[in-house]
């Protein structure tokens, strides 16, 4: 049977302010980026505006002093960290030695698979990493072929925020090369999925095999413009 | 560039073969990469999801978009994949990066390696560090023999939170090469101009010496 030309409603939302709208305080959020590379920097903006308190954020980095995550910091939203390396933000240092921030450091790779696995319906998998480490106290472990693994837990959060290249209305996206990172990820983790993008197509334009994030993942799209892609570290060749 | 990290990336560009696929860490080791041989085929991987890393951009020309594990702006190799965090640890962790070459605080005479935290000063994370010494076909640690106290950083046991217990194959410094075998720690080359006396003293870990030792060249 032939569905004809079948089509979803469009995901695309006009306000980030409406997006982030039922963000309540005490919800755990998955955010993309690595450092300062794609971030979603609107809807970052838009949740410092609606002040929303006492996050869970899981996130690879925690911004910088002055952008990215590091605005919810600085506006003592966020109550815990969940990261794999925070060493970019004097912020973080002074609510966390302070005890007002709690941190969980997870190794980026453990970070990375407990949200696809979160995405995946997967609970829990065993890897070697940070076997014999701080990482493993009170962990469960087993052995495979004579080597020890940890038990890690899949990640769920109540939203994903997210950023990317390229997405049609259906919120299929498209990543730009290092940007990707954790997007996809934290994008399938999400319960609710807010992608924002630079460029918005209609279904179609975009070729079925370019697709990196099937759109079945996203539920929130929105355009944002004039992107500040901060640099963290200029490194350059003098011509 | 120092004198003592200049004798140990010299030393370390040798670990590296053509056709490899290798991860640098930040530090030391990331000054390997402008010493390998321009006429091998290498992969560099970059954990944020790069297989493929190329030069700095000409000044004008940096991508905020393409950055490197460090959050440096770098460029592309013609052949290179870009790909998302949960593959990019599957190829470590798969096994399929046939060398790591991380920075160390510390190294144990069993192979243990710190060097993700100091416990009392600010804690940063560990990042991809522990996913590299458990996946990586082989685990190369570069560091200086000794802190600026001059006390040994290549120790009978690590005093700080470990990365990985058992995993480090190979230490290169700036006064010495060991291995780490079944049998324990074994010393393969002393850089030139260094004599064993210096080795043994700035060593706390115990070591044996291997009948084929030679100067590091």
């Amino acid at each position: 049977m032939q569905r004809g030309n079948y089509m979803k409603k469009s995901k695309v939302m006009n306000s980030f302010v409406e997006a982030v709208s039922d963000i309540e305080d005490g919800s755990t959020l998955i955010v993309g980026g690595f450092g300062l590379s794609g971030i979603p920097e609107f809807s970052i903006q838009a949740l410092k505006e609606k002040g929303t308190k006492d996050l869970t954020v899981v996130s690879n980095n925690c911004g910088v002093d002055d952008w990215g995550l590091g605005l919810l910091l600085a506006n003592r939203q966020i109550k815990k960290m969940i990261s794999s390396y925070v060493g970019e933000n004097k912020t973080f240092e002074q609510q966390f030695l302070s005890g007002e921030l709690e941190v969980e450091l997870v190794p980026q790779g453990t970070l990375a698979e407990r949200i696809r696995a979160g995405g995946a319906g997967i609970p829990g998998f065993y890897t070697a990493t940070g076997m014999g480490t701080p990482i493993a106290e009170g962990k469960e472990t087993k052995d495979f072929d004579g080597k020890t693994y940890l038990l890690e837990r899949g990640i769920v959060g109540d939203f994903a925020l997210v950023k990317a290249w390229k997405a049609d209305t259906l919120g299929n996206l498209v990543f730009r090369k290092t940007a990707r990172n954790f997007n996809p990820l934290a994008a399938m983790a999400g319960k609710i999925t807010i992608a924002e993008v630079e460029e918005i197509v209609e279904p179609g334009e975009l070729d079925p095999d370019e697709i990196h994030l099937p759109g079945i993942y996203v539920q929130r799209l929105l355009l944002g413009t004039d992107y500040q892609k901060r640099i963290e570290k200029l490194t350059v060749v003098k011509a | 560039m120092k004198d003592t990290h200049l004798k140990i990336v010299k030393r370390a560009v040798k670990e590296v073969e053509d056709g490899m696929n290798v991860n640098l860490g930040i530090g030391i080791p990331t000054l390997v990469a402008n010493e390998i041989p321009t006429d091998f085929n290498i992969l560099l991987q970059s954990e944020n999801g790069l297989l493929g890393i190329g030069a700095y951009p000409l000044e004008g020309m940096e991508d905020p978009d393409l950055i490197n594990a460090g959050k440096e702006t770098v460029t592309a190799v013609p052949g290179a994949s870009f790909f998302d965090s949960a593959e990019s640890f599957a190829m470590i962790r798969g096994g399929h990066i046939d060398l790591a070459i991380l920075g160390g605080m510390e190294v144990s005479e069993q192979g243990d390696l710190a060097n993700w935290m100091i416990p009392g000063k600010m804690v940063k994370g560990m990042g991809g560090a522990m996913d590299l010494v458990n996946g990586a076909k082989k685990v190369i640690v570069l560091m200086e023999h000794v802190n600026k106290h001059g006390e040994s950083k290549i120790k009978k046991e690590c005093t700080l939170p470990l990365t990985g217990k058992q995993v480090v194959q190979r230490l290169i410094t700036d006064l010495a090469v060991f291995d780490f075998t079944p049998n324990g720690m074994l010393l393969i080359e002393i850089q030139e101009g260094v004599s064993m006396e210096e080795v043994k003293t700035k060593t706390e870990a115990s070591f044996t010496v291997s009948p084929e030792l030679v100067s590091t060249r």
